[in-house]
């Protein structure tokens, strides 16, 4: 069993019950600014596809490496983009237009 | 030769710490999602998190060149701002188009940790690497076939033909027997690629028999897909940063999937490969003469001026009418005369999760009008009027009565409870799913036909005149 499985393991089952119980907890009423901020949470593939791409390898790493950077980095970008657009509208009856 | 592994160590401890403070960001910015009050503060810190960890990553001593890194980023901003700026409508192609670059992200990082690696590879690596690789490259061609579909590229409706699901299960059964020969011969010619096409194709073959109607499921558990993928890249990679915001992605999927599913009172496997909407047409012989009641504009808006309480319920139709805009015209219009009107917003409305809510949010409804299903037939007892705006299924009395009906069981949105109902609807045509809806017929129930965004417009027009002229 390669090196740091188990810790791995133990942070995966950790972090899925903790996404859990925080999950649950979120209104229907924002369930698709949730998937759009959950795209981009997990864009954070980036910062590995930033190593393959930079790192000495070969052509073939390196390429496949940009192909990753250029997926994630744009999920992350509009990934938060769209979630801020999208709460920006949530407005209470109470307020009229600031 | 010392130097670097100095920097290298100190330099892992600078990450590890980075990467924790992004972790704790995430679980906070996803805290702070679960009310509209807090929802923008998590998003900025959220930010600031992916900031930490992208930033840190730069200083890794690993990297030696940047010029691809930089290019990529650019990429990655060039096409990420338009996608983070489409019309609130093609939200749910735009959900699906993320889900597909997310996949696409973790799997071609797992094609090349696979070809670095070879053939000094461990067999528990390569189960690792090739269910990573397995199930990001379904989940990329899985979510392209369904924003596809999304965008009416692709027919909606379920595309199925016989022993379809054997054939898709031989195809998945051939991309586990690749893994199974890899893990003995890493180096096998030709069996990895081999085993990224087959997953590359089964995608397809998932999603390609799904019907529109199921949409918010399917989309639902991509993203649970997703998130496992980027949370196998992280035991892959043995980066924890990645294992958490999978296993925060995965779950929050996974979630969202189950409430779906509630929603239409079935499950998983059904929506996979139960090929909803396609059996339906057949049913009911009997051609009974119904008697339908109908209204125009003029009577609909004197029924809704009248009434003291309405409740709108709006569905995909409405969306693909782009009436929303109309719809709270007419919202503004009864509320200036006393009416109290408020939404109900049945779970599966729409393409995805929560897509009604943001819908009506674009357009300026408060949110505080949108109410769940649940409290909405709570209400539906004080209720005068209740206006269905391009819904159909998640309003079929039939769901409660017809044992025999397809959706029989699905929670519904009950507005045949109501004291009137209105339907405002193209034609009598059943909706997608195929299924004959009773509410049509009944007694109280007034079918408005029409254009939903310009029936619209007139009632508002026929309550606005009647205001100038009063």
């Amino acid at each position: 069993m390669p090196e740091g499985f188990i810790s791995n393991l133990y942070v995966f089952v950790l972090a899925g019950f903790l996404g859990f119980e925080v999950i649950r907890r979120v209104s229907p009423l924002l369930h698709t600014p949730l998937m759009a901020l959950t795209n981009a949470l997990d864009a954070i593939v980036v910062v590995a596809a930033i190593i393959i791409a930079g790192r000495k390898g070969t052509a073939l790493s390196e390429i496949l490496g940009a192909i990753a950077v250029a997926a994630a980095f744009s999920n992350m970008v509009g990934g938060f983009l769209i979630t801020d657009r999208m709460l920006r509208m949530f407005k209470l009856s109470g307020r009229k237009k600031q | 030769m010392n130097t670097t592994m100095m920097h290298l160590s100190s330099y892992q401890y600078l990450t590890d710490f980075a990467y924790i403070i992004a972790i704790a960001f995430f679980i906070l910015s996803l805290k702070w999602l679960s009310s509209p009050a807090t929802a923008r503060r998590g998003v900025f810190v959220g930010e600031v998190g992916a900031a930490i960890a992208v930033v840190t990553t730069f200083f890794n001593p690993e990297l030696v060149q940047f010029k691809w890194i930089l290019i990529a980023l650019l990429i990655g901003v060039i096409i990420g701002i338009p996608l983070g700026l489409v019309q609130m409508t093609a939200v749910p192609q735009r959900t699906a188009m993320s889900h597909a670059f997310g996949a696409l992200a973790a799997a071609v990082i797992g094609i090349s940790e696979y070809y670095m690696r070879i053939p000094h590879i461990t067999k528990f690596e390569m189960v690792e690497i090739s269910l990573e690789v397995i199930i990001g490259s379904l989940s990329f061609t899985g979510s392209l076939i369904a924003a596809g579909k999304l965008q009416e590229w692709l027919p909606q409706r379920p595309m199925v033909y016989k022993g379809q699901n054997y054939v898709s299960f031989t195809v998945l059964g051939l991309a586990v027997a690749s893994m199974f020969v890899l893990i003995f011969n890493p180096t096998t010619a030709w069996f990895f690629p081999a085993m990224v096409i087959i997953s590359l194709i089964f995608g397809i073959m998932l999603v390609t028999p799904i019907g529109g109607a199921d949409m918010p499921t399917v989309i639902a558990l991509l993203n649970s897909y997703v998130g496992l993928t980027a949370a196998l890249l992280g035991f892959v990679l043995n980066q924890k940063v990645l294992v958490v915001a999978g296993a925060l992605d995965g779950s929050s999927g996974f979630i969202l999937a189950v409430i779906m599913c509630k929603a239409m009172n079935r499950s998983f496997t059904n929506v996979l490969f139960g090929a909803f909407g396609q059996l339906q047409v057949s049913a009911k012989g009997e051609e009974e003469e119904k008697i339908v009641h109908t209204a125009s504009p003029e009577e609909a808006a004197a029924i809704l001026g009248a009434a003291n309480t309405v409740l709108v319920v709006p569905g995909y139709g409405m969306a693909v009418a782009q009436a929303q805009h109309k719809v709270k015209e007419l919202y503004d219009t009864l509320t200036k005369k006393g009416v109290d009107v408020k939404f109900g917003i049945h779970p599966v409305a729409g393409r995805m999760p929560g897509h009604m809510n943001v819908l009506l949010a674009e357009a300026d409804v408060p949110y505080d009008k949108l109410i769940e299903m649940d409290d909405a037939n709570g209400e539906m007892a004080q209720t005068d009027v209740a206006l269905i705006i391009g819904a159909n299924d998640v309003v079929n009395p039939s769901a409660k009565t017809d044992q025999g009906s397809p959706i029989y069981g699905m929670p519904i949105i009950e507005v045949n409870n109501a004291r009137t109902v209105m339907v405002i609807k193209r034609s009598l045509n059943p909706g997608f799913a195929g299924i004959d809806n009773p509410l049509f017929y009944l007694d109280n129930n007034l079918m408005l036909f029409g254009d939903a965004k310009s029936f619209v417009g007139n009632i508002v027009r026929e309550l606005s005149g009647a205001a100038v002229g009063a």
